[in-house]
């Protein structure tokens, strides 16, 4: 035990012996964990953004009563994990083949809601070739697209998303448009494609942006019904390990160095609200 | 005084000590504690019996870690004010 913990052992009983309020009754929870979202310790490092976007799927899941009607694909990268997060059928895809693989399970089954789940170096790097023409053949799946602007995973290399003058392990002087070219807005890129349905940019980095990403991700899966083409939402998130900053830091960071380049909202709405 | 509406309870066995809750809190209720959890995370408190069941904690939580309470009714019950921020703290390990 260190000495920060002895010294304060007398706290931590009384944490442990405190009484709830009143207020501590099953029928005043105004917030829970997701019952979708499996009871175990994620992979993730602390303050990733990667933990509330499987949160916010899973309350989405709940909420629309789909659970048996959902299949995932998960990516490589960070997030390769995430069906041991979520009590949902999913599949595995080869690094980058994420909205392939959605795109074959949603033609076999064109019932059930169906996602894929990828990193920027996943998605817009080795898989550009499949995102852009899943999204040119306008499959009804809906991306889900967690831009940290790095390859998380693999120790912090530089992503095509990569802010300019950003510094990543291949990097190390910062990203120089002249030679590595400038940061990609896939999302951007992607709008222009007529088999978009919505196409939207979101964050998670304060509670509203939390708020606000939810209901992005709830119409994402509201339209997949409608078989009108392809939901694609981009979060842009955090990777504090291996901008090598505090949680609190990276979202500080995210929000003035990030959120310019890649402004939040919606970029593609549907022509007629949705219906 | 204010009157307390809300209150939360964290798993401090999920937390990972990021303080994004903290950070979230508009009514700075929540600490870090000075004791690890079995990860080794300093895990979070609340320290102040103010909160008002607004949620953000929980929603910028990425281990899931927080479940709030709120009590909409109103002319209920008072609870206590508090003097003594140790003396309040609603804390529960999930067994
Ligand atoms: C075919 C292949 N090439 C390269 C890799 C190495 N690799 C694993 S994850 C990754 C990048 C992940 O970055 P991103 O998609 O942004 O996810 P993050 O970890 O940032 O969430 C790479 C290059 C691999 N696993 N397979
Ligand atoms: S390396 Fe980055 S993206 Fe991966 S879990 Fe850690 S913080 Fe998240
Ligand atoms: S519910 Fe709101 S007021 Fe209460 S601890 Fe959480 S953030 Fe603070
Ligand atoms: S946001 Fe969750 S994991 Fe992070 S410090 Fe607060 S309770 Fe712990
Ligand atoms: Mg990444």
């Amino acid at each position: 035990m260190n000495e920060r913990a002895l010294i304060d052992d007398e706290h931590y009983e009384h944490t442990l012996r405190a009484e709830h309020t009143e207020i501590i009754d099953r029928e005043n929870i105004v917030y829970e964990k997701p019952g979708t979202l499996i009871d175990i310790d994620m992979h993730y490092c602390p303050g990733c953004g990667h933990g509330v976007v499987h949160r916010l799927i899973a309350e989405v899941i709940d909420e629309m009563e789909i659970q048996s009607e959902v299949i995932g694909v998960a990516p490589v990268g960070c997030s390769v994990l995430a069906y041991n997060y979520l009590n949902i059928d999913m599949s595995e895809a080869a690094h980058g083949r994420a909205s392939a693989a959605a795109t074959g399970i949603k033609r076999v089954m064109p019932e059930k809601y169906v996602f894929s789940y990828q990193g920027d170096g996943d998605l817009a790097a080795i898989g550009t070739g499949e995102t852009i023409h899943t999204c040119n053949r306008g499959e009804n799946i809906l991306f889900l697209f967690i831009n940290n602007g790095i390859y998380g995973m693999t120790g912090g290399q530089m992503a095509p998303t990569t802010l300019e003058g950003m510094k990543s392990t291949t990097s190390p002087f910062g990203r120089d448009v002249a030679t590595m070219g400038a940061p990609l807005k896939i999302t951007e890129l992607i709008a222009q494609l007529p088999g978009t349905y919505y196409v939207t940019r979101q964050s998670v980095h304060t509670a509203n942006n939390v708020r606000k990403a939810k209901k992005a991700i709830r119409k994402g899966f509201e339209y997949q019904k409608l078989n009108k083409g392809t939901c694609f939402i981009e979060i842009v998130s955090n990777c504090p390990s291996n901008w090598k900053m505090t949680p609190i830091e990276s979202n500080h960071w995210l929000n003035d160095n990030m959120l310019p380049f890649y402004p939040l909202g919606d970029i593609k709405v549907p022509k007629n609200g949705g219906k | 005084m204010a009157k307390v509406k809300g209150d939360i309870i964290i798993d401090i066995e999920k937390c990972k000590g990021c303080e994004l809750c903290i950070e979230a809190c508009p009514q700075d209720s929540l600490e870090r504690s000075r004791q690890v959890n079995n990860k080794g995370y300093l895990y979070i408190v609340k320290v102040l019996d103010n909160c008002t069941g607004c949620t953000n904690c929980a929603l910028v939580c990425p281990e899931g870690g927080i479940t709030v309470y709120r009590k909409t009714e109103t002319g209920k019950k008072q609870i206590a004010k508090i003097d003594n921020v140790t003396q309040d703290m609603n804390i529960e390990v999930n067994e």
